[in-house]
Protein backbone atom coordinates (compact mmCIF):
# COMPACT_ATOMS: atom_id res chain seq x y z
CA UNK A 1 0.00 0.00 0.00
CA UNK A 2 2.50 2.69 1.68
CA UNK A 3 4.44 3.58 -0.96
CA UNK A 4 7.57 3.79 1.53
CA UNK A 5 8.83 1.00 3.77
CA UNK A 6 8.64 -1.17 1.29
CA UNK A 7 11.63 -3.00 -0.72
CA UNK A 8 14.86 -2.77 1.38
CA UNK A 9 15.90 -1.33 4.18
CA UNK A 10 16.77 2.69 4.04
CA UNK A 11 19.64 2.26 6.51
CA UNK A 12 22.12 5.20 7.01
CA UNK A 13 24.87 4.73 4.41
CA UNK A 14 28.17 4.29 6.61
CA UNK A 15 29.83 7.17 7.87
CA UNK A 16 33.62 7.08 5.70
CA UNK A 17 36.00 7.23 7.91
CA UNK A 18 39.09 6.89 5.94
CA UNK A 19 40.38 10.07 6.62
CA UNK A 20 40.07 10.16 10.00
CA UNK A 21 43.60 8.98 10.38
CA UNK A 22 44.94 11.66 8.58
CA UNK A 23 43.49 13.86 10.44
CA UNK A 24 45.23 12.85 13.58
CA UNK A 25 47.89 12.64 11.75
CA UNK A 26 47.84 16.20 11.25
CA UNK A 27 47.41 16.96 15.14
CA UNK A 28 49.82 14.87 15.64
CA UNK A 29 52.51 16.09 13.79
CA UNK A 30 51.05 20.09 15.17
CA UNK A 31 51.57 18.85 18.60
CA UNK A 32 55.17 17.44 17.54
CA UNK A 33 56.43 20.72 16.20
CA UNK A 34 55.00 23.10 18.70
CA UNK A 35 55.76 21.10 22.15
CA UNK A 36 59.25 20.51 23.15
CA UNK A 37 59.50 17.35 25.32
CA UNK A 38 60.03 17.33 29.20
CA UNK A 39 63.46 17.20 30.16
CA UNK A 40 62.90 16.88 34.10
CA UNK A 41 60.13 15.23 35.92
CA UNK A 42 59.31 18.22 38.58
CA UNK A 43 60.22 17.73 41.89
CA UNK A 44 59.77 21.24 43.51
CA UNK A 45 56.42 23.21 42.92
CA UNK A 46 56.59 26.74 41.71
CA UNK A 47 54.39 29.38 40.68
CA UNK A 48 56.58 31.69 38.36
CA UNK A 49 55.76 35.91 39.67
CA UNK A 50 54.13 37.63 36.72
CA UNK A 51 55.82 41.09 34.81
CA UNK A 52 54.85 43.24 32.24
CA UNK A 53 58.23 43.60 30.78
CA UNK A 54 59.23 39.85 29.74
CA UNK A 55 60.21 38.24 26.75
CA UNK A 56 60.92 35.34 25.39
CA UNK A 57 63.75 33.41 25.55
CA UNK A 58 65.35 32.16 21.68
CA UNK A 59 67.54 28.92 21.56
CA UNK A 60 66.58 26.17 23.74
CA UNK A 61 69.51 24.18 23.09
CA UNK A 62 71.06 26.93 25.18
CA UNK A 63 69.31 27.70 28.70
CA UNK A 64 69.68 25.59 31.48
CA UNK A 65 67.16 25.34 33.68
CA UNK A 66 67.51 25.80 38.12
CA UNK A 67 63.68 25.40 40.00
CA UNK A 68 63.48 26.61 43.44
CA UNK A 69 60.24 25.68 45.05
CA UNK A 70 58.94 24.14 48.19
CA UNK A 71 59.28 20.01 47.19
CA UNK A 72 55.84 17.76 45.89
CA UNK A 73 53.79 16.28 47.80
CA UNK A 74 54.86 12.78 47.51
CA UNK A 75 58.61 14.71 48.47
CA UNK A 76 57.46 16.61 51.20
CA UNK A 77 57.03 13.56 53.64
CA UNK A 78 60.09 12.54 53.13
CA UNK A 79 62.46 15.71 53.33
CA UNK A 80 59.93 18.40 54.62
CA UNK A 81 58.70 20.89 53.24
CA UNK A 82 61.52 23.38 53.28
CA UNK A 83 62.55 25.28 49.86
CA UNK A 84 64.75 22.90 47.54
CA UNK A 85 66.53 23.49 44.70
CA UNK A 86 66.37 21.43 41.80
CA UNK A 87 69.05 20.42 39.22
CA UNK A 88 67.97 17.91 36.92
CA UNK A 89 66.46 15.24 38.17
CA UNK A 90 67.06 15.76 41.94
CA UNK A 91 67.29 17.85 45.09
CA UNK A 92 70.42 19.54 45.13
CA UNK A 93 72.46 22.00 47.68
CA UNK A 94 73.50 25.20 46.71
CA UNK A 95 77.47 24.00 46.31
CA UNK A 96 76.24 21.46 43.56
CA UNK A 97 74.95 24.76 41.73
CA UNK A 98 78.61 25.27 40.38
CA UNK A 99 79.50 22.14 39.51
CA UNK A 100 75.67 21.43 37.24
CA UNK A 101 76.24 24.93 35.27
CA UNK A 102 79.89 23.44 33.97
CA UNK A 103 78.56 19.93 33.44
CA UNK A 104 75.67 21.77 31.35
CA UNK A 105 78.44 24.25 29.55
CA UNK A 106 80.67 21.07 28.93
CA UNK A 107 77.78 19.41 27.21
CA UNK A 108 77.39 22.39 25.05
CA UNK A 109 78.87 22.98 21.16
CA UNK A 110 82.19 25.46 21.94
CA UNK A 111 80.67 28.02 19.74
CA UNK A 112 77.31 28.39 22.07
CA UNK A 113 79.81 28.36 25.24
CA UNK A 114 79.82 32.22 25.47
CA UNK A 115 75.74 32.36 25.04
CA UNK A 116 74.76 30.05 27.67
CA UNK A 117 71.61 31.29 30.05
CA UNK A 118 70.61 30.09 32.94
CA UNK A 119 66.81 30.48 33.69
CA UNK A 120 65.71 30.56 37.18
CA UNK A 121 62.32 29.11 37.99
CA UNK A 122 61.46 30.22 41.31
CA UNK A 123 58.63 30.07 43.20
CA UNK A 124 57.21 33.65 44.09
CA UNK A 125 57.19 32.89 47.59
CA UNK A 126 60.72 31.84 47.78
CA UNK A 127 62.57 34.26 50.28
CA UNK A 128 65.42 36.18 48.22
CA UNK A 129 68.23 34.65 50.59
CA UNK A 130 68.45 31.51 48.47
CA UNK A 131 67.86 33.37 45.41
CA UNK A 132 70.73 35.57 46.07
CA UNK A 133 73.33 32.62 47.26
CA UNK A 134 72.45 31.14 43.61
CA UNK A 135 72.99 34.32 41.85
CA UNK A 136 76.45 34.02 43.15
CA UNK A 137 76.93 31.10 42.74
CA UNK A 138 76.72 31.42 38.95
CA UNK A 139 78.61 34.36 39.00
CA UNK A 140 81.25 32.13 40.76
CA UNK A 141 80.98 29.55 37.96
CA UNK A 142 80.58 32.38 34.81
CA UNK A 143 77.35 31.84 34.17
CA UNK A 144 76.14 35.44 34.10
CA UNK A 145 73.38 35.64 31.46
CA UNK A 146 70.33 34.86 33.55
CA UNK A 147 66.61 35.07 32.93
CA UNK A 148 63.84 35.36 35.84
CA UNK A 149 61.12 32.94 34.42
CA UNK A 150 57.94 35.12 34.60
CA UNK A 151 54.71 34.85 32.78
CA UNK A 152 53.10 37.69 31.38
CA UNK A 153 50.38 40.09 32.27
CA UNK A 154 48.70 42.95 31.27
CA UNK B 1 43.77 -15.15 -16.68
CA UNK B 2 41.27 -14.36 -14.37
CA UNK B 3 42.75 -11.57 -12.13
CA UNK B 4 42.80 -12.22 -8.33
CA UNK B 5 41.45 -9.41 -6.49
CA UNK B 6 43.90 -8.72 -3.76
CA UNK B 7 41.35 -7.96 -0.95
CA UNK B 8 41.48 -4.19 0.58
CA UNK B 9 43.72 -3.80 3.77
CA UNK B 10 41.67 -3.47 6.63
CA UNK B 11 42.81 -0.18 7.95
CA UNK B 12 40.26 1.22 10.36
CA UNK B 13 42.68 0.62 13.33
CA UNK B 14 44.89 3.07 12.18
CA UNK B 15 43.05 6.29 13.70
CA UNK B 16 43.23 4.36 16.90
CA UNK B 17 46.80 3.76 16.58
CA UNK B 18 47.49 7.76 15.66
CA UNK B 19 45.34 8.47 18.55
CA UNK B 20 47.20 6.72 21.15
CA UNK B 21 50.52 8.22 19.16
CA UNK B 22 48.94 11.82 19.96
CA UNK B 23 47.94 10.82 23.89
CA UNK B 24 51.79 9.78 24.40
CA UNK B 25 53.30 13.26 22.90
CA UNK B 26 50.40 14.92 24.55
CA UNK B 27 51.47 13.70 27.88
CA UNK B 28 55.15 13.83 27.65
CA UNK B 29 55.44 17.11 25.90
CA UNK B 30 55.32 20.71 27.59
CA UNK B 31 54.04 23.57 25.53
CA UNK B 32 55.25 26.14 28.35
CA UNK B 33 57.32 28.56 26.06
CA UNK B 34 59.77 30.09 28.82
CA UNK B 35 59.08 33.74 28.90
CA UNK B 36 61.49 36.05 31.94
CA UNK B 37 63.17 38.94 32.50
CA UNK B 38 66.74 39.00 30.97
CA UNK B 39 69.47 40.24 33.35
CA UNK B 40 73.44 40.27 33.27
CA UNK B 41 75.08 39.56 36.58
CA UNK B 42 78.25 41.44 36.87
CA UNK B 43 81.59 38.97 37.06
CA UNK B 44 82.88 37.69 40.40
CA UNK B 45 84.73 39.30 42.04
CA UNK B 46 88.64 38.68 42.01
CA UNK B 47 90.17 37.04 45.01
CA UNK B 48 93.55 38.86 44.94
CA UNK B 49 92.49 42.25 43.81
CA UNK B 50 91.22 44.57 46.30
CA UNK B 51 87.71 45.01 45.70
CA UNK B 52 87.89 48.23 43.64
CA UNK B 53 84.91 50.38 43.88
CA UNK B 54 84.36 52.54 41.54
CA UNK B 55 83.90 56.02 42.51
CA UNK B 56 80.68 57.04 41.78
CA UNK B 57 78.72 60.58 42.51
CA UNK B 58 75.87 60.54 44.97
CA UNK B 59 74.24 62.59 42.50
CA UNK B 60 74.35 59.61 40.09
CA UNK B 61 72.60 56.62 42.16
CA UNK B 62 69.29 55.75 42.77
CA UNK B 63 69.48 53.56 46.12
CA UNK B 64 66.35 50.68 46.17
CA UNK B 65 66.35 49.28 48.81
CA UNK B 66 63.42 46.19 50.07
CA UNK B 67 63.64 45.01 53.92
CA UNK B 68 62.54 41.48 54.85
CA UNK B 69 59.29 43.16 55.41
CA UNK B 70 58.95 44.02 51.43
CA UNK B 71 59.07 47.51 52.48
CA UNK B 72 60.28 50.03 49.54
CA UNK B 73 62.44 52.39 49.93
CA UNK B 74 63.46 54.86 47.20
CA UNK B 75 66.75 56.86 47.84
CA UNK B 76 66.05 58.03 51.74
CA UNK B 77 62.66 57.32 51.67
CA UNK B 78 59.72 55.09 52.12
CA UNK B 79 57.85 54.54 48.78
CA UNK B 80 55.25 52.11 47.33
CA UNK B 81 55.86 50.05 44.19
CA UNK B 82 54.04 51.95 41.81
CA UNK B 83 55.81 54.89 42.54
CA UNK B 84 59.25 53.35 41.27
CA UNK B 85 58.57 53.71 37.45
CA UNK B 86 57.48 57.62 37.57
CA UNK B 87 61.05 57.93 40.02
CA UNK B 88 63.47 55.87 38.02
CA UNK B 89 62.19 57.51 34.51
CA UNK B 90 62.87 60.51 36.01
CA UNK B 91 65.98 59.91 37.55
CA UNK B 92 67.70 58.37 34.25
CA UNK B 93 66.28 60.90 31.85
CA UNK B 94 66.94 64.08 34.11
CA UNK B 95 65.05 65.93 31.70
CA UNK B 96 65.56 69.08 33.24
CA UNK B 97 69.30 68.30 34.13
CA UNK B 98 68.49 68.93 38.23
CA UNK B 99 71.79 69.24 39.87
CA UNK B 100 70.77 66.28 42.56
CA UNK B 101 69.91 64.23 39.03
CA UNK B 102 72.68 62.11 37.12
CA UNK B 103 75.14 64.94 35.19
CA UNK B 104 74.53 64.53 31.58
CA UNK B 105 77.63 64.25 29.43
CA UNK B 106 77.95 64.53 25.96
CA UNK B 107 78.22 61.45 23.76
CA UNK B 108 78.58 60.74 20.05
CA UNK B 109 75.48 58.39 18.83
CA UNK B 110 75.02 57.17 15.63
CA UNK B 111 71.43 58.50 13.83
CA UNK B 112 71.15 61.11 16.99
CA UNK B 113 74.26 63.02 16.54
CA UNK B 114 75.81 64.52 19.94
CA UNK B 115 73.44 64.09 22.51
CA UNK B 116 73.46 64.77 26.46
CA UNK B 117 72.65 61.48 28.12
CA UNK B 118 72.98 60.64 31.75
CA UNK B 119 75.50 57.67 30.74
CA UNK B 120 77.18 57.78 34.62
CA UNK B 121 74.10 56.64 36.34
CA UNK B 122 73.48 54.15 38.11
CA UNK B 123 70.50 51.91 39.98
CA UNK B 124 71.16 50.10 42.44
CA UNK B 125 68.67 47.39 43.63
CA UNK B 126 69.62 45.83 46.99
CA UNK B 127 67.50 43.20 49.17
CA UNK B 128 67.32 41.53 51.95
CA UNK B 129 67.69 37.82 52.74
CA UNK B 130 63.92 37.96 53.45
CA UNK B 131 62.23 39.42 50.94
CA UNK B 132 59.98 37.75 49.10
CA UNK B 133 61.09 36.72 45.57
CA UNK B 134 57.81 38.09 43.96
CA UNK B 135 58.57 41.34 45.34
CA UNK B 136 62.02 41.67 44.05
CA UNK B 137 60.86 40.40 41.15
CA UNK B 138 58.13 43.15 40.78
CA UNK B 139 60.65 46.10 41.60
CA UNK B 140 62.93 44.81 38.83
CA UNK B 141 60.20 44.47 36.35
CA UNK B 142 59.52 48.27 37.31
CA UNK B 143 62.69 49.51 36.80
CA UNK B 144 62.59 47.44 33.81
CA UNK B 145 59.71 49.19 32.71
CA UNK B 146 60.83 52.29 33.18
CA UNK B 147 63.64 52.02 31.06
CA UNK B 148 61.58 50.80 28.23
CA UNK B 149 59.19 53.40 28.97
CA UNK B 150 62.08 55.96 28.10
CA UNK B 151 63.03 53.83 24.96
CA UNK B 152 59.76 54.12 23.63
CA UNK B 153 59.08 57.48 23.97
CA UNK B 154 62.71 58.50 22.35
CA UNK B 155 62.02 55.85 19.54
CA UNK B 156 58.64 58.16 18.94
CA UNK B 157 59.93 61.24 19.13
CA UNK B 158 62.98 60.56 16.84
CA UNK B 159 61.71 57.79 14.69
CA UNK B 160 58.09 58.00 14.76
CA UNK B 161 58.00 54.79 15.70
CA UNK B 162 57.98 53.02 18.94
CA UNK B 163 61.00 51.17 20.15
CA UNK B 164 59.67 47.15 19.31
CA UNK B 165 59.67 48.50 15.17
CA UNK B 166 62.97 49.89 14.81
CA UNK B 167 65.60 48.84 12.57
CA UNK B 168 68.38 47.10 13.73
CA UNK B 169 71.02 50.63 14.40
CA UNK B 170 67.68 52.50 15.23
CA UNK B 171 67.32 50.53 18.46
CA UNK B 172 70.92 50.57 18.62
CA UNK B 173 71.05 53.92 19.00
CA UNK B 174 68.15 53.79 21.33
CA UNK B 175 69.73 51.74 23.83
CA UNK B 176 72.69 53.78 23.74
CA UNK B 177 71.17 57.09 25.02
CA UNK B 178 69.66 54.83 27.51
CA UNK B 179 71.47 52.13 28.88
CA UNK B 180 70.03 50.04 31.10
CA UNK B 181 72.34 50.25 33.89
CA UNK B 182 70.90 48.18 37.27
CA UNK B 183 73.19 46.90 39.81
CA UNK B 184 72.37 44.29 42.02
CA UNK B 185 74.50 45.20 44.41
CA UNK B 186 75.87 42.24 47.17
CA UNK B 187 73.09 40.77 49.30
CA UNK B 188 73.14 43.02 52.52
CA UNK B 189 71.47 40.98 56.04
CA UNK B 190 69.69 43.59 57.31
CA UNK B 191 67.71 41.41 59.89
CA UNK B 192 70.38 40.11 61.61
CA UNK B 193 72.43 42.72 63.04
Amino acid sequence: MSKFGKGEKRGMPALNTSSLPDLIFTILFFFMIVTTMREVTLMVEFRVPKGTEIEKMTKKSLVSYIYVGKPTREWRARIGSGTQIQLNDKFASLYEVQDYVYQEREAMKEIDKPFMKVSLKVDKDTRMGIVTDIKQELRKAYALNINYSAEGRN
Amino acid sequence: MGKRSVPELNSSSTADISFILLIFFLTTTSMDTDKGLARRLPPPPEDNMEQEDTKVKERNVLQVRINAMDELMIGSDMADVSEIRARAKEFIDNPENLPNLPDKSPREIDLLGTVYITDRHVISLQSDRGTSYSKYFEVQNELVAAYNELRDELARRKFGKPYLQLSEEQALAVRSYYPMKISEAEPKNYGNK
